[in-house]
């Protein structure tokens, strides 16, 4: 992990959708007046979501007016978190863990294969712009360690091949599906089927 | 009182006390680095880890709040393990130039590195590096120095009310920075130097000047304002190097003003050495001789009614009282220290005092400002209110809009009608005003200079005294002077006195009726040039300088022992830090020469005297450091005229108030940062 990198060509203005702005109202809702600036953090997220999986200064600015905290707070929170994309990320944006769990079960071979596939730094698009990838830290999947993050779906239980595998079809625009790999249904013990509530008869 | 035990010892201590400060109780030292007295608790140096009974692990002391029954040791081979292992994550990316680091003498990361830190590193990778963050022409930083105490932080947040320092990124990642980078628009930022227990951020103007243990240490006041904060000066030689704040919870705390600390690059240039005289429309050099000469000419062939005389804004009481024996001397009657033309009441002490004292700013439970800036005049009054809004919330009114205060205000109205309603009940903050037990209502030089100024503080007293806002342990009036000088001139008398005369002294300076004018390190003074003949006495060659016949060089504040009296009426010592320039002499010396020359009397023999004559004017004295003796007669109140006008708020040039900062090089760069952003207005 390295500070993380505020993208060069930046938006001059941001507005939050329509749409955005009722889901906000719904979010301000949940805070008392006095201490509305709590829902820094669900319109950080919201701004992302909206301007393709990243976060521009402009929105950042506009947060900090809307909740009238200081910008440099607002800042503080975007630079802190590492769910927070501060440079634009590909369309399917890889985050691989790299936490103790993953990375004995092998996750820096996934790392590998995402250097190798994508590009040569994290957080850097590939060459048809479709991917880009970053180590993360525990996403709480350690059961099915290794694993990878891509967009809001888990991959787990992977290995170098099928990781590569999975690449290859982000960058062709065709996504693998999501899930094990290793044909468990969720979390469950992989020898002892009957465990596994459907197919145990 | 609840009682503790440390290191085996029982204490009583106060409750809501921290263990860190029931150890201080103690006599016990603990090192600390995020820890800051006047800061609010961050706990996360962990360098202050204490251990506790029946708790495995050490507790960081600075956070852990004291209770009934604790039994700490701070001494223990346990503690110790612990504090040297922070010490040695601490020391883990901190670089070793200690001997190019401007911090180096004073730096506590590298006094506890001699108790606690270990003498090899075990840490084989390489140190992080950050890439340094520019802060404005006053803060010098090298990041990667910083080991994240967020001091610098909680203190832009917290004291100074300019939430624009952050910690960007996390972990080993965390980086201190300004918002995009930009100078700190505060007037108190560079007490972040200070703060920092690292050579994080060092002093900008102060780089690779000096060691401290090289430098002379005097400690003095200052006289940038009229707070009088107390000051230390270091000096190296004859230059001062640099002007560091003294604690005094009464005025400045911890805290000085940006002016207060880096005018003093002021004090080496544009300097007076010897005395001058016009000849042809140039100055050129002469003797001390020469120069009396001609003056003693002037006053002998001028009328004593056509003298007029000045007395400017820094000025030490033994000079203003000199001042004023030489003019009665000569017979001069028509002199004056203000530079516009403001009403005060001299009849008694309380018409001319921070009268609340600053400290109490903090007890007060709402406070009225009547026509002032304080953030520009008195930059640490200022912090008070600050102080006072952020702890108690106290609600803060003001008539005319002054712009941005560091803290929120209401605009109860802009004109002197406003003001009318208020006293007369009419307007509705008259009820909340009237409820409050302990107001504070400043009322600024700018009101004062209205033509309804005389109104505004009459009535203003009268409204105080008739609800009994003004007694024997609450006064409610203050005035809020903005220089160093005013509020001794007043208690010396040095004020036009001739009643009888036409015109005052402003009039007459108006329609140019001097022949000969005086002036005694006046700079501020306006003043159109006509057939005037000019003496200039002063440290600097400034706006006084520039239109005067006879140039006679004096020593500026560092270097000539002196007393001031602060707005709250405190008379505080200015000591002599470095000599003065060249042939410069002491203010009383040369009204000595010259009396000496026209009359053949001595005004004073030596210095003592002179400042126990001096002493034996000021009214209400109780003695030096102290608030003047709370005596006061209300009199009769006089009657005024009322204007109905708007109350307008004179900007002041801040950077540039006086001859000493305008002459600083610092001064002019933080001036022309400030008015950088205000072109440019910020991204926010």
């Amino acid at each position: 992990m390295s500070l993380k990198e505020v993208y060069n060509e930046q938006p001059k203005i941001f507005k939050f959708s329509d749409k955005n702005q009722k889901i906000i109202d719904e979010i301000l809702k949940k805070y008392p007046d006095s201490n509305k600036k709590s829902a820094v953090m669900p319109l950080l997220y919201l701004a992302q979501k909206q301007n393709d999986n990243w976060i521009p200064l402009a929105a950042m600015k506009y947060i900090a007016k809307f909740l009238s905290i200081p910008y440099i707070n607002v800042y503080e929170i975007a630079t802190f978190y590492s769910m927070y994309n501060l440079a634009p990320v590909g369309k399917y944006f890889v985050q691989v863990c790299t936490t103790s769990p993953c990375l004995i079960r092998g996750a820096d071979k996934l790392i590998k294969v995402c250097k190798e596939k994508i590009s040569s730094k994290e957080r850097k698009l590939s060459e048809n712009k479709r991917c880009s990838w970053m180590e993360v830290e525990c996403l709480g999947a350690c059961v099915n360690a290794p694993m990878m993050q891509i967009n809001d779906d888990y991959y787990e239980d992977l290995n170098e091949n099928n990781a590569s595998e999975i690449i290859e079809s982000l960058l062709n625009d065709k996504p693998l599906k999501p899930g094990s790999y290793r044909g468990r249904k969720n979390t469950s013990p992989e020898k002892n089927k009957n465990l596994n509530g459907n197919s145990s008869k | 009182m609840p009682k503790i035990v440390i290191n085996g010892k029982e204490i009583e201590f106060d409750k809501g006390m921290t263990v860190l400060q029931a150890c201080e109780l103690a006599n016990v030292e603990i090192p600390r680095f995020c820890y800051h007295e006047k800061l609010s608790i961050a706990g996360n140096c962990r360098m202050c880890l204490v251990e506790m009974d029946k708790s495995s692990k050490p507790i960081a002391s600075c956070a852990m709040p004291a209770t009934e029954g604790m039994n700490i040791k701070t001494n223990t081979e346990f503690v110790e393990k612990a504090r040297k292992g922070v010490m040695e994550f601490l020391l883990a990316n901190h670089p070793l130039d200690c001997p190019v680091c401007d911090q180096g003498g004073e730096c506590d990361l590298q006094d506890q590195s001699l108790y606690y830190g270990v003498d090899k590193s075990r840490f084989s990778e390489n140190k992080r590096f950050v890439k340094e963050k520019y802060m404005g022409p006053l803060i010098k930083t090298q990041m990667t120095r910083c080991i994240h105490c967020t001091r610098c932080i909680r203190f832009a947040t917290e004291v100074a009310g300019v939430p624009e320092l952050g910690a960007i990124g996390r972990g080993e990642d965390m980086e201190i920075t300004t918002y995009l980078e930009k100078s700190m628009e505060s007037e108190l930022s560079a007490n972040v130097i200070d703060l920092c227990p690292v050579g994080a951020l060092t002093s900008k103007p102060y780089a690779f000047e000096a060691r401290p243990w090289e430098l002379k240490k005097t400690e003095s006041i200052d006289v940038m304002d009229a707070v009088g904060s107390n000051i230390r000066v270091d000096t190296y030689g004859w230059e001062v190097k640099r002007i560091l704040p003294r604690i005094n919870n009464e005025i400045n705390e911890e805290w000085i003003s940006d002016k207060t600390r880096y005018a003093c690059d002021g004090l080496l240039k544009q300097r007076l050495d010897t005395p001058y005289i016009k000849k042809n429309g140039k100055l050129v050099k002469t003797t001390w001789d020469e120069a009396i000469q001609l003056i003693c000419e002037k006053i002998n062939t001028t009328d004593p009614k056509l003298i007029g005389a000045h007395v400017g804004d820094m000025v030490s009481l033994e000079n203003i009282f000199s001042y004023k024996k030489f003019l009665n001397a000569i017979n001069c009657t028509n002199y004056d220290f203000r530079e516009r033309n403001f009403y005060f009441n001299p009849s008694d002490k309380i018409n001319y005092l921070f009268n609340s004292s600053i400290n109490n700013i903090e007890n007060s439970d709402l406070i009225l400002l009547i026509g002032c800036n304080p953030r520009h005049e008195a930059t640490m009054v200022n912090a008070r209110i600050r102080k006072s809004f952020v702890k108690n919330k106290t609600p803060i009114y003001s008539l005319g809009d002054v712009g941005d205060l560091t803290y929120n205000y209401n605009i109860i109205g802009e004109t002197t009608e406003n003001l009318k309603e208020i006293i007369k009940g009419k307007n509705e903050f008259s009820r909340k005003f009237l409820s409050s037990k302990k107001p504070v209502v400043i009322i600024g030089e700018s009101a004062l200079e209205l033509k309804s100024g005389k109104f505004i503080f009459e009535e203003i007293k009268e409204f105080l005294f008739k609800n009994n806002f003004i007694n024997k342990n609450w006064n409610a009036l203050n005035i809020l002077s903005q220089n160093a000088s005013t509020v001794g001139c007043i208690d010396l008398n040095f004020f036009n006195e001739n009643k009888d005369d036409e015109l005052s002294f402003f009039e007459k300076i108006k329609n140019n009726k001097f022949e000969l004018i005086y002036l005694l390190g006046s700079d501020n003074f306006e003043l159109v040039k006509k057939n005037e003949f000019i003496v200039y006495q002063g440290s600097h060659g400034d706006r006084g300088a520039e239109i005067a016949d006879i140039i006679l060089p004096s020593p500026a504040y560092t270097e000539q022992d002196g007393m001031y009296i602060n707005l709250e009426g405190r008379v505080q010592e200015c000591r002599k830090a470095s000599y003065p320039t060249g042939q410069a002499k002491e203010d009383w010396k040369i009204f000595n020469l010259i009396l000496k020359k026209l009359k053949n009397e001595k005004l004073f023999h030596n210095y003592e005297d002179l400042k126990k004559l001096t002493l034996d004017q000021i009214k209400n004295f109780s003695g030096i450091d102290n608030l003047p003796n709370n005596i006061f007669k209300i009199n009769k109140k006089l009657n005024s005229e009322f204007f109905n006008e708007k109350i307008l708020i004179n900007e002041i040039d801040y950077y540039f108030t006086n001859s000493i900062a305008r002459a600083s090089k610092t001064m002019s760069d933080c001036r022309n940062v400030k008015f950088k952003s205000l072109k440019e207005g910020t991204n926010n």
